[in-house]
């Protein structure tokens, strides 16, 4: 190729790397613009304290909030055991054969399924077949099933990124497998596994139509797991469609906004924190 | 330090490692061939040759680091102390205690430098914080590390200097009191002091260790070893005193390649 050619390649690709870099940001600033400007400068300290009034048209979502953190910790309670256990089954436990390929398998259709098929079934088995009714359980549980494959990849990531040195080591001291993986493994993959938990809770606040179907609309605050909630995003979601206020929706999504926004500063805090520990 | 050219008087020994009639296997790769060789306690036994001749995969056996790799398989045995390394009721995790292994890059695990030498002995069920601190000064000062770093032991250990990091792999495995040392390259990267310190620390732990080790040059080999052997393409070639077979060597391939023709 003659040089001028190259040199122009060269710039096109660079123009064009730009632009995809930017759009994605840009994208990214227009939706925080647009719900931050309607939402945030009504938005006041009793918004978070105070109980809805009216169906919404007035007061705050304070239930919202605890129905969410609840639904929230119920998932991560049940999901990440579980997905770290089967990623820990599947990189040390087990070789790579039928087994691992079925797990790998399934969990990879759990990803793909759109999650109106998870309220469907949290709706059938959860909520009538277990009598849970329209309930944190019942919505935490499907979320759960929800979040798993998440967990268990991004574990399994972390966990096959371990340099083998490591576990040479472990074993080479006198290491039984089970001590191998609680001192040297789990610590040295959990930031990777934090990652994961991360991306499950962002998930579990921005869901909608599953938890309409199991953890029901109920605008009043929980008082056990057993109990029906409405989480910020359900919220948001009746608040729009029903035509019942449209500045109480814009604020309920400004609270999202701020609500994701402060877990992630907590948790890369707290990752950093342990890293450099660590090091 | 010992040099060459002084035959040195060997004390009478015990057989401390007997591998009889030993094959291994990697799938389709032959990695070891029918390999007799006797390892007599406290002396320091140099497996050495070029690379890819099986040197590694022989220390691995004898404390079966070799188990951890997927379709593998030998025949013959190896005795550890009279006993089958190989025999279904032996404890793998005991065994490894008593024959410690050094790597060839130091990889220090991701805590202090207190946590990487406690670490076997917690393993074992050492929890009293005053008899681990007693093993971690005797591992450390075993491995002429303790000096350096008795005033930072809560350190990461990836703070320390290469040398350093391997004078604590080496301490690390003498927490566990192990009865035989497998340093596999263990100065591999390293600069010639701390090449020196640990060789002299290998001197010293030959009194109470039966050391193997697979030196990074033929040099080293000959100024720590008290025997040697020869491995070529996974054949043991030729054992003997390390002054017979450094300066007389029996066979012509041994003498090309520590008269340095080829490796």
């Amino acid at each position: 190729m003659a040089a001028p050619t190259r040199y122009l390649t060269q710039k096109i690709a660079k123009v064009l790397v730009w632009a995809a870099a930017l759009s994605t940001i840009a994208v990214m600033v227009l939706i925080l613009l647009k719900v931050l400007s309607e939402g945030l400068p009504s938005l006041g300290l009793r918004f978070f304290l105070d109980s809805p009034r009216e169906m919404g048209r007035e007061g705050g979502i304070l239930p919202m909030i605890v129905g969410t953190a609840a639904l929230t910790a119920v998932a991560l309670i049940v999901a990440t055991p579980l997905g770290i256990g089967t990623a820990i089954f599947l990189r040390e436990y087990t070789r790579e054969g039928r087994i691992s390929r079925t797990i790998r398998f399934g969990t990879d259709c759990l990803a793909g399924v759109p999650s109106i098929i998870f309220g469907l079934f949290g709706f059938v088995f959860f909520v009538i077949y277990l009598k849970m009714g329209w309930s944190i359980l019942s919505g935490g549980l499907t979320l759960a099933a929800m979040i798993l494959p998440t967990i268990i990849s991004t574990s399994e990531e972390a966990i096959k990124a371990i340099p083998e040195k490591y576990r040479e080591v472990s074993y080479s001291l006198g290491g039984t497998k089970w001590q191998t993986v609680i001192h040297t493994i789990l610590p040295s993959a959990l930031p990777g596994i934090f990652t994961g938990i991360i991306l499950s809770i962002g998930r579990s606040i921005g869901e909608t139509a599953a938890l309409v179907l199991t953890a029901g609309s109920s605008l009043l605050m929980p008082t056990s797991l057993f109990s029906p909630i409405r989480t910020m995003s359900v919220h948001f979601y009746i608040l729009a469609t029903e035509g019942i206020s449209m500045k109480m929706a814009y604020e309920t999504g400004a609270a999202l906004i701020l609500l994701v926004l402060f877990v992630n500063t907590i948790a890369n805090w707290l990752l950093n924190r342990y890293v450099r520990h660590r090091s | 330090m010992f040099a060459i050219g002084v035959e040195k008087e060997l004390m009478p020994q015990q057989d401390k490692i007997i591998i009889q009639d030993f094959n291994f296997h990697y799938s389709a790769l032959h990695a070891l061939h029918n390999i007799h060789l006797t390892i007599k306690s406290n002396e320091i036994f140099s497996i050495f040759g070029p690379s890819m001749s099986g040197k590694t995969t022989l220390l691995k056996s004898l404390n079966r680091l070799t188990d951890l790799i997927f379709r593998v398989r030998h025949t013959g045995t190896i005795f550890l102390d009279g006993k089958d390394i190989y025999d279904p009721e032996v404890d793998v995790t005991q065994l490894r205690r008593r024959v410690g292994m050094v790597f060839d890059l130091p990889t220090p695990l991701r805590m202090s430098i207190f946590d990487n030498v406690a670490y076997g002995p917690r393993l074992g069920g050492v929890n009293e914080k005053k008899r681990l601190a007693e093993i971690v000064e005797k591992a450390l000062g075993s491995a002429v590390l303790w000096e350096e770093v008795k005033d930072r032991l809560n350190v990461s250990a990836l703070r320390l200097s290469g040398g350093q990091q391997q004078r604590l792999c080496i301490a690390r495995v003498l927490a566990l009191e192990p009865e035989v040392l497998l340093l596999d390259e263990p100065c591999s990267g390293l600069d010639p002091i701390s090449t020196l310190k640990i060789e002299e620390s290998l001197i010293e732990l030959k009194k109470e260790y039966t050391i193997v080790i697979v030196p990074h040059n033929v040099q080293q080999a000959s100024r720590v070893a008290d025997r040697a052997g020869f491995f070529l393409s996974g054949e043991l070639v030729e054992v003997g005193t390390a002054y017979q077979v450094f300066t007389k060597p029996k066979d012509k391939r041994t003498e090309d390649y520590v008269t340095g023709k080829f490796g």
